[in-house]
């Protein structure tokens, strides 16, 4: 029985003029346009920059600034008023304003300030902007001091603690490597999410879905014939999403191919189950299509795909743990950086299990053949 | 005239006697600014830290616990040996493990210079750059408060003004965002079944030997999508002004102008998908799978599109929430006025005209 059902579900898939094009040329577009996409860092602001002193210290201050390689300085203003205007258009993100007399203050051992704003709508980069430009001032600071003091203080005085990064697991901030499983993730939901849903209603729509229910067919063999199919395009999408981070990103899994196909055969088991169950309750294609986007766009969100789950609110952190797609990224950054295998993501594997009996069990429950 | 109200009344009833989808799509923008409002940041908090101090001082403990009460870090964990570093990021103890060098506070006292190394898992390059930037801030910090100590002439001092935003709150920049999103993905999906439904029942051969104009039959098929979505637009705004705590800077007036475009334009865009499918399951794929990653990416919601490679750029012009996101970041957040955001405003009406002109010329009056 179930190998006549599993015929017709392939041969629907095939003879659609718009299926096939989809589950082969979507990954294809995604993975090698959107890995370029994502980085957050900070590389370069755009600052514009007000000297009331001209003097040697403030055009030293200046050079340094601009020397470095975070700030581009877009203009030299004579006002403040005249700076604001260009964070409102956008053209700079920061202004340093070294007031009159600057030189002066320091030298005469009062000290000597400089005024900086930052636009801080994106409150991060506002942030980061303020503590590169900081340690820059700092930095010229200990330059002034160790020049004008007398060298009897000693340089000692000046305590520095010099501080080493190490990038574990990905040392040159390799962003492909973050984004192109993260990718692959997407797409795998989106893929097996969005298609079963709306093959049963479909078939709803159609009216053929009232022969099948009349027929001697099983709900789980039904069930399993609209799972099975997605199963393998899941796989077909996996595999090409291996081949292009291979050939295009040089992307080869530090762990096993195979950790990460036996985690997608489950996880795609959760999404299209997901999928089945909403297109039981749905009744019309646009329902079933509203609900699977709400849920696949919430998983996307809260799964730390894109922004860490560690600083969302106590409540988010709690959605999150009933969140699949969590665990899959989890597993598939694992297996890509860390070489993790089986044994050392039980705490997933447990997950993912759970989840895909969940609601496969639903799925084949809430299937009624009368209506 | 009369024509066309008759035909937006049909188009109404279509909507208004399916309940059920009717609730789904006013409901579904509340949960969604809220889920997304509070839990999406790119800021990094309770970041977990391990510490590896070989010598226990008054230096190693100082800046520990300096580490621990910020609250961009939680120390989880002290170890004991280099060995146990790959373990605790292995099991995704911390993510990032900070190690002084044995006598530490009197190397810093004797020679004037220690050493500190910030190993950071940069599984998240991301995330990795951010908290390893913070966490060598806070070491900076402590070295000030060292030189404070034997109070050095000649300071310069930063007076720090942070413009729009001042306590730094990520709901600021991430609700224009995730307004934007929403919006457009849910008023695209919403219009791109409109026409295509029509051809898959067969209606569509009825209007088109009715003596309505193409231009009234895509006008009445937005109004009534267009009211749904300033309802939505309405509760949106109300959430992320009352629940989420941002407040409109600028003119509300601007705001709504700004906004009733950009519903025209994605409902436009989604028309556009109806005329250009043949079933309802291809158009509503394109309009939700098919939007969702470029949006998401290329808006500058989450990525800043000034980081991007040039080409991508480029592309992100092409995405009709990059120009809303930031209107509304411009009037909304920065309390500008609508002068300001004249650029945005006159891409998006262009846009609007194209998608509504192709939609038109692509629009089959004749049967095949």
């Amino acid at each position: 029985m179930l190998k006549y059902l599993l015929r017709k579900e392939f041969k629907q898939i095939l003879r659609n003029p718009f299926l096939p094009k989809l589950i082969f040329i979507f990954p294809f577009m995604v993975l090698m346009v959107f890995p370029w996409a994502a980085s957050y860092e900070i590389k370069s602001l755009n600052m514009s920059i007000i000297d009331n002193d001209h003097s040697t210290y403030s055009q030293h201050l200046i050079q340094k600034v601009i020397s470095s390689n975070y700030f581009k300085l877009t203009d030299v203003s004579s006002n403040y008023k005249q700076s604001l205007k260009s964070i409102e258009n956008n053209t700079s993100d920061m202004i340093l304003e070294v007031p009159k007399n600057f030189e002066k203050d320091i030298s005469s051992g009062l000290g000597g300030k400089v005024m900086i704003s930052a636009n801080a709508v994106n409150g991060m980069k506002g942030g980061i902007g303020m503590a590169y430009l900081s340690s820059i001032i700092a930095d010229y600071n200990v330059e002034i001091i160790q020049k004008l003091l007398p060298v009897s203080a000693g340089v000692n005085s000046i305590p520095t603690i010099k501080t080493d990064l190490f990038y574990q697991f990905n040392p040159h901030l390799n962003y492909r490597v973050f984004m192109v499983p993260a990718l692959l993730v997407m797409l795998l939901t989106m893929l097996c999410g969005f298609l079963p849903a709306l093959s049963i209603v479909f078939e709803k729509e159609l009216g053929t879905m009232e022969q099948i229910n009349v027929s001697p067919v099983p709900k789980t063999t039904f069930i399993l014939a609209k799972l099975i199919p997605f199963w393998i395009i899941g796989f077909i999408v996996i595999t090409i999403g291996f081949i292009i981070a291979w050939l295009v990103y040089s992307l080869i899994p530090a762990g096993h191919f195979y950790t990460i196909y036996f985690f997608a055969a489950i996880y795609i088991l959760i999404v299209s189950g997901l999928g089945i169950v909403i297109s039981n309750y749905a009744s019309t294609l646009q329902q079933a299509m509203f609900i699977v986007f709400f849920f696949i766009l919430v998983f996307i969100m809260l799964s730390g795909l894109y922004t860490p789950i560690d600083s969302m609110p106590e409540w988010a952190k709690w959605v999150a743990a009933f969140n699949p797609l969590k665990y899959f990224m989890d597993v598939m950054r694992s297996v890509y950086l860390k070489g993790s295998n089986t044994f050392q993501m039980t705490r997933q594997l447990a997950a993912l299990v759970s989840f895909a009996v969940f609601v496969n069990i639903w799925a084949v429950l809430s299937y009624h053949k009368k209506n | 005239m009369k024509q066309l109200l008759s035909f937006v009344r049909k188009e109404f009833h279509h909507i208004l006697r399916d309940r059920t989808t009717m609730m789904i799509l006013l409901l579904m923008p509340i949960i969604q600014i809220i889920l997304f409002g509070f839990a999406i940041t790119t800021e990094v908090k309770n970041t977990h830290v391990a510490v590896l101090a070989p010598t226990n001082d008054e230096a190693t403990r100082r800046i520990t616990d300096k580490i621990n009460a910020s609250a961009y870090f939680d120390v989880v964990a002290k170890i004991h040996n280099t060995d146990e570093i790959l373990p605790v990021f292995r099991d995704a103890k911390a993510k990032l493990v900070i190690v002084f060098e044995d006598h530490f506070a009197e190397k810093l006292r004797r020679t004037g210079t220690a050493h500190i190394q910030l190993i950071a898992d940069a599984t998240d390059p991301n995330a990795a750059t951010s908290f390893s930037f913070y966490a060598n801030n806070i070491i900076m910090d402590y070295q000030k408060e060292l030189m404070a100590q034997n109070t050095i002439p000649y300071q310069i001092r930063p007076e720090i003004k942070m413009l729009y935003n001042p306590q730094m709150i990520g709901a600021f920049n991430f609700v224009p965002g995730v307004l934007g999103m929403i919006m457009i993905l849910i008023c695209a999906m919403m219009t791109s079944i409109s026409i295509v439904r029509e051809k898959e029942k067969g209606t569509m051969e009825i209007l088109l030997v009715s003596p309505m104009k193409p231009i009234y039959i895509i006008l009445s098929k937005i109004t009534p999508y267009f009211v749904l979505s300033c309802v939505n637009f309405a509760t949106i705004m109300l959430l992320s002004v009352y629940v989420l705590k941002v407040p409109i800077a600028g003119s509300l007036l601007s705001l709504v102008a700004v906004s009733l475009l950009y519903i025209f334009v994605s409902l436009a865009l989604g028309l556009l998908v109806s005329t250009l499918t043949d079933s309802q399951q291809a158009a509503m794929l394109i309009s939700g799978m098919g939007l969702m990653i470029p949006v998401m990416l290329l808006s500058g919601m989450i990525f800043p599109i000034e980081n991007m490679p040039v080409p991508l750029q480029w592309l992100s012009n092409l995405i009709p929430a990059r120009w809303y996101i930031q209107a509304v970041k411009t009037i909304m957040i920065k309390g500008l006025g609508i002068t300001a955001a004249l650029k945005e405003i006159a891409v998006l009406s262009t846009m609007s005209l194209v998608l509504i002109g192709i939609s038109l010329k692509k629009f089959k009056i004749r049967l095949e």
